[in-house]
Formats: structure tokens, sequence, C-alpha cells
């Protein structure tokens, strides 16, 4: 029988839980790194014992940890993210032009082929890549030295890059997203990048169509439709049917059209999952209801799933990498909130279970469907 | 043998029991302390000093001889008390309440 492992980043440190195929019961080995943020934690598609995790703190810097036995035993890897180059400058909050200044990984990607490979977002916003397994990571460049790139703006959040889509049908592509620059391709493995921002409309900027500057706050792809990319912005998700040469509004019935994560069932492309925050001033569910809104036709019309999920008095948040899907079927989804909750579906989204009630702000899940 | 007191964190990601215990060539400066801190664990590179500026952690402090020495420059000689071993260095992080 299949077993599901999910990997837990919270505020103050990694938790790993694991279970087996019927996902009703799980045990919980953490924390891991106690006292440290962790940002992200994900293991390689190519050998899933390989896991790669974001530690974090304010007093320390960052740590980037490696494991070879899924969890069990970890080995700090390098945390030397050293930008390429003449130090370039973004615009800053102030207007004035400010020197990239490395912070903290927001996000790994592991390659889907090979274990030693994997890619990092990182704040301020750039893109680096190690193929030694973490021994060493050299930054692809071309992304920050697009020309935009000194228009680039931090949100108050900071300006991460948070999002990396691998294109399993072509190597050569792969997707990102910055919070708040947007969202960008590259079609030749990282070393040339385009803006695909057309149909975005932020009416935070001076422009609200502007080519850059938008606020993503997540893009979401089913490896079966590598061109049709699904997308939670700062208002308003979108749907693009054409890797992102233009994007049309798909909000459809939503509550609210503000919020972080997003994602696609695992064997059905048009399924998308979101989950409503009221606004950008008010971080927590519309009403006090904490439903996750599903649409089966790819964003044109939502249901809310409310089984098992608290529908009053709930004012937690739900970030942009806290939410995952299993490759089980039926599909597994599971997201963690900033109260410390993890909640899992076994059934596609239509009931939910508490599956943690109390770990510290949850900032990522991941799932791993293992043998 | 220089003596240095590090924080629980970091004692916990260098897999330390007890204080650092490093091997400085004179003149003992923060820098050359820093690193041999570093080349002994390397796990630690960059959690103390920034490693793109050289600069110390804006959070952390560095104390030596009841003195709080972390304004000093980098390259200043450390006290011949710390040098000698007889007392530790000290890195200290701020506190964090509320």
């Amino acid at each position: 029988m299949s077993k599901v492992r999910l990997l837990v980043g919270t505020r103050k440190g990694a938790f790993v839980l694991n279970s087996d195929g019927k996902r009703d019961k799980w045990k919980i080995s953490g924390p891991i790194f106690g006292g440290w943020s962790m940002y992200h934690i994900k293991g390689s598609p190519a050998d899933p014992n390989r896991l790669y995790a974001s530690q974090t703190s304010d007093w320390f810097g960052q740590i980037i940890q490696r494991s070879d036995d899924g969890g069990k035993t970890w080995e700090p890897a390098s945390n030397q993210f050293k930008y390429k180059g003449k130090m370039a400058k973004h615009q800053w909050y102030d207007g004035t032009p400010h020197p990239w200044e490395f912070k903290r990984v927001w996000h790994l990607e592991p390659s889907l082929t090979d274990p030693d490979t994997v890619y990092a977002g990182v704040e301020d916003a750039a893109l680096f890549r190690t193929t030694d397994g973490g021994k060493s990571w050299e930054e692809l460049s071309g992304l920050r030295r697009h020309k935009s790139g000194p228009r680039w703006t931090p949100g108050a959040g900071g300006m991460g890059l948070h999002t990396i889509l691998l294109d399993p049908a072509n190597p050569q592509r792969m997707y990102i997203a910055i919070s708040a620059a947007g969202a960008f391709r590259t079609d030749d493995g990282g070393k040339t990048w385009k803006p695909i921002n057309k149909g975005l409309r932020s009416n935070f900027l001076p422009d609200p169509t502007a080519e850059v500057g938008h606020c993503v706050h997540r893009i979401a792809m089913h490896p079966s439709r590598p061109d049709v990319l699904y997308m939670q912005k700062h208002w308003d998700v979108m749907r693009t049917d054409n890797a992102g040469e233009s994007w049309t509004e798909v909000s459809g019935n939503l509550p609210s059209d503000f919020g972080f994560p997003i994602d696609v069932h695992a064997h059905e492309p048009q399924t998308i999952y979101v989950v409503p925050i009221k606004s950008d001033s008010e971080h927590y569910p519309p009403d006090g209801k904490l439903r996750v809104f599903r649409s089966r036709n790819g964003g044109r019309e939502w249901q809310a799933l409310t089984k098992g999920l608290p529908q009053r008095d709930c004012y937690v948040n739900v970030l942009r990498d806290a939410m995952a899907v299993d490759q089980l079927d039926s599909c597994g989804i599971y997201f963690g909130t900033t109260g410390g909750q993890v909640y899992g579906s076994r059934d596609s989204g239509n009931s939910w279970e508490c599956i943690v009630h109390d770990f510290p702000a949850v900032l990522s899940v991941e799932v791993q469907t293992l043998p | 043998m220089i003596r240095m007191v590090l924080p629980f964190h970091l004692r916990n990601l260098a897999r330390l029991e007890g204080e650092a215990l490093l091997e400085v060539p004179r003149p003992v400066t923060m820098a050359s302390v820093l690193d041999a801190l570093e080349d002994k664990y390397p796990m630690l590179t960059g959690t103390v000093r920034d490693s793109a500026t050289g600069q110390r952690r804006s959070l952390l402090r560095f104390f030596a001889c009841q003195q709080d020495i972390s304004h000093e420059p980098l390259d200043k000689l450390l006290p011949e008390a710390v040098a000698c071993g007889q007392e530790p260095l000290l890195v200290v992080g701020s506190v964090a309440g509320g």
C-alpha cells in the first residue's frame, strides 16, 4: 500500500507526518530544527528520500539542510548564496535604487530528474541552482539582469522569489513568480527570461497593466498540461492557456478573490483549489469561515468546501506555500494555517479532518506519495 | 586556545556541547577568531557574520571581559585574557520577549 509523507515548515521548526495510504492515522515527528523558521521543505521527485529544507533566523541568517533518509537525519548544506556579477540595484520603497541584498530562501524546487539539482528562490528576488546536492549554489543571473530588474520593488513582505515551476515536457522551460515583480518564463534553461504578465491588472500600480510590478502570490500547474497555469494574485484568480502569454480572470463567484495558495488536483487538470481571504488588509477568511473553494472547470465556477472545516470564529491565514496535493486516488489535499492547524482531505476536498491542531504558524506544506 | 561561547542554536547547529575551543594564531582579533570558527565548523559560516558584508549580524553581540566589543573593528586585537584562553569570548543573541 502506498504511503504519504507530509513535510510541514513552521515558524518554530519542521515536522514530518507519516501515514499509510488510508491517510486516517498520522505519526508526527518533530520539531526538527526547533526554534528556527522553516520556510520550505521539499523532496526530490527523482529520489523521495532526498529532502531539502530552508532554515532561517533573524539572528543567524540562512541555513540549508539536506536529508538522504526521508528526514530521519539531516546535514547542513552550503548556505552561500552570492549574487553574480557587478551588484545591480532594484527600486526601494522610497523610489530610490537599492542594491540587492540576500535575506533568505523562500522556496526550494528539486529537479524532476536529478536529486542533486535544486532551484532556490530567494529574497531579494533571484534564482539560484545547485547541481551538486547543495554543496554550492550558483545564481541564474539572467533573471535579475532582465531589463525590468531596476523597476522591481519589494512589497511589505519583502521581494521574494517564491514560486518555481518546472515544465515536465520541456526541460528548458520554467516559470517563476516574484512579489512584487510578477511572473517570468525562461525557454532556455534560465539564461534569459520574459515577463509573462499580460492580462494582469493591479490597481495599486500607477499603470495597472504594467509589464512588471504585479504581486503574484502563487502559480500552479498540472504536469499533463504544462501550458495551462493558474495564478492566485494579490487580488484576482487568473488562468493562462498559452504558457503565460496572456491571462484571463477566473475569479467567478468566489466570495473574495484575494488569497495566497492555489493548487491543482492530481488527476483532474481542470480541478483547482484556493482559500479565499477577506482582503489585503484583513488576512483571514471572510465571515470567520474557513472555506476551501474548488473549481472543476478551470476556475469559472467555484464550490465552497466546508465539511470538517471551522465555520465560525476562524481568523487564520493560509500562506502561499502551505497547500499541497498527494497522488493517491482519491486525491488528498492538505493545507496548514497561521493558527498552527494542518487540515487534510482524503476525498478531493469533499470533507476535511484536522490532522494537527497546535503547531506553530505553518509556513509551508509539501506532500510526498511513496510506494 | 580561544574559548568561545555560542548561542544555543549555533551550538546545536555545530553539534557542540559547551564552549568552542579554537586554535587561533596571534595576533588574535575578532576576525581571526571568526575565521577559525568557520574553518572548524563550516556549518556556522555566515551565521555570526554576514557572508556578503563580513559584518557582525545585527541581532548578535560580542562580549569579552565584561565589555561589549560589538562595535569595535573586527581587526582590533582582542583582550589578552581572551587571547590566552583565560576568559571566554561570548557571542550573545539579542533577547526577544513579549
